[in-house]
């Protein structure tokens, strides 16, 4: 063997193989995860080659390549599923209590729920919505890359084991009603009611390789941006920096920040604690 | 002894964990070197552990954002219901992944994205707790080179977690707190 290639400060063949992995699911399917944040989406790889019995990413690839039934697991892996109703409560609270009151005053209203997997944060915003009375004179587009997840979100069926978790949250987010109102049940399931999401388009849109579709007042990408490297959460913030209507609002996960991003100057705080932004005059 | 000092260290914790941090870290002084990450087992947000450690230590206390910087004399306790990782670049991931063992945070998620970005340069440390969270990530740490501190569990407030980290790591040596505290002093002071 060629003493050089030994002596280089080899790159660990598992990474070689992650970013060819990444490369082949793109080239081929067009699902770009090539600058997620690397140390998640290694672990969720590595978890998704041994439950799918692969000893290798590398034999992965090869399956990958040649048969599309492995594309949809391993979507599955790549993006995580994981949410609540009224995820961080204070963060609803904040919304209904200092967001809501601006825009009350617009005759319409558009708000984007990027990333918004199974729904939750969807049905979320909808019931607040209509509690505040604003839902019939809102359209809400719920975008993702999934469309498995986009198929549950449309159905807005639950298990009925999270409802308790659901239904806590709605309350300590300053809900005015029951939460029992918006769904009913049904072998074990909760069904939320269909006029929650009269005002809802679900659509398939892609933070990384997609364009700006629309301008709204007001912008929701939770717990998503944490899975991108900063450069693609630059292109991100972009995104929503264009779409967002003067003194539109950005909302973002409990521990997420645009301290960082290279659009930090395109929005004020506006609820600090809460991680809400606004758009500043353009 | 290993020879190169460690670039960073992490430490997991569990039941008793408050007691058993109140021993260590409050005796590191404010110009400490090294960065260290730290994975409690907490129930619910907030966890209240920031501002507890923040008024006991002399080294700054965080509960860090997304794609921080990892600063050296800077404790950064995981946020509840994140999983904290360490990026390449040092810089902190957070993530929003489903639980570990039933934690979120987990200790080996932290543990072995530390093995993954630094290598030999972790010092991880496993204290207290009653369950066996960190003893694979521990492993890892080991196989990339790094170094495996493990409270005594004899003297532990709660013994399985060290007592499984002990179980996986051969290499790992077991310690009182006192020693874990003059050991963190010792590899701070070069
Ligand atoms: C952890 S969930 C967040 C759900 C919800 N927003 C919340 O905070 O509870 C992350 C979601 O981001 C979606 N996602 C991942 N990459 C994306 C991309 N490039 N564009 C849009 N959505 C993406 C995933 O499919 C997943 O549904």
């Amino acid at each position: 063997m060629d003493a050089a290639v030994n002596e280089a400060p080899a790159e660990p063949v598992e990474d070689i193989e992650i970013q060819l992995l990444l490369e082949a699911l793109y080239l081929r399917y067009h699902y770009d995860f090539r600058h997620y944040a690397r140390a998640s989406i290694k672990r969720r790889l590595r978890q998704a080659r041994d439950q799918l019995g692969f000893d290798t990413f590398s034999a992965m690839q090869e399956q990958l390549l040649h048969s599309d039934e492995m594309v949809g697991r391993l979507l599955d892996y790549l993006t995580v599923q994981v949410s609540e109703m009224f995820r961080d409560p204070s963060y609803f609270r904040a919304l209904r209590e200092k967001v809501l009151p601006h825009l009350r005053t617009y005759p319409s209203l558009k708000i984007w729920i990027a990333g918004c997997s199974h729904g939750e944060e969807v049905y979320s915003f909808a019931i607040m919505l209509l509690e505040e009375g604003l839902l019939d004179r809102t359209l809400i587009y719920a975008t993702d890359i999934n469309p498995e997840a986009l198929e549950i979100a449309r159905s807005g069926v639950y298990p009925l084991d999270r409802i308790a978790l659901f239904t806590r949250n709605h309350q300590q987010a300053g809900g005015k009603t029951s939460l029992a109102d918006y769904y009913t049940t049904a072998y074990g399931r909760a069904v939320f009611d269909k006029k929650l999401r009269a005002q809802v388009v679900f659509s398939d849109h892609s933070l990384v390789s997609d364009e700006v579709f629309t301008e709204c007042q007001l912008v929701s990408c939770r717990n998503v941006m944490i899975y991108f490297d900063r450069p693609l959460q630059d292109r991100a913030v972009g995104l929503f920096r264009d779409s967002l209507t003067r003194r539109g609002f950005l909302g973002l996960g409990s521990k997420e920040t645009l301290r960082f991003s290279s659009h930090v100057e395109a929005f004020t705080d506006f609820v600090r604690e809460e991680k809400i932004y606004q758009r500043s005059e353009r | 002894m290993s020879a190169a000092p460690p670039t960073a260290i992490v430490i997991g914790a569990s039941a008793g964990a408050v007691q058993a941090l109140s021993d260590l870290l409050p005796r590191l002084p404010a110009d400490y070197p090294l960065p260290i990450l730290i994975v409690v087992h907490v129930p619910a947000a907030p966890s209240g552990l920031t501002t507890l450690f923040s008024a006991k230590c002399a080294v700054a206390v965080v509960e860090p954002d997304d794609k921080e910087a990892i600063a050296p004399g800077t404790v950064y306790f995981a946020p509840p219901g994140y999983h904290l990782l360490v990026e390449h670049g040092l810089t902190v991931a957070l993530s929003a992944d489903e639980p570990v063992l039933f934690s979120r945070p987990s200790i080996d998620v932290l543990f072995e994205s530390a093995a993954d970005s630094l290598g030999a340069g972790v010092l991880a440390i496993v204290l207290t707790g009653a369950n066996e969270d960190g003893s694979r990530g521990a492993r890892a740490i080991e196989q990339a080179g790094g170094r495996v501190l493990v409270e005594e569990p004899s003297t532990a407030y709660a013994a399985a977690m060290p007592s499984a980290a002990l179980a996986r790591c051969s290499a790992a040596r077991a310690l009182s707190l006192d020693a874990i505290a003059e050991h963190l002093l010792s590899v701070g002071s070069r």
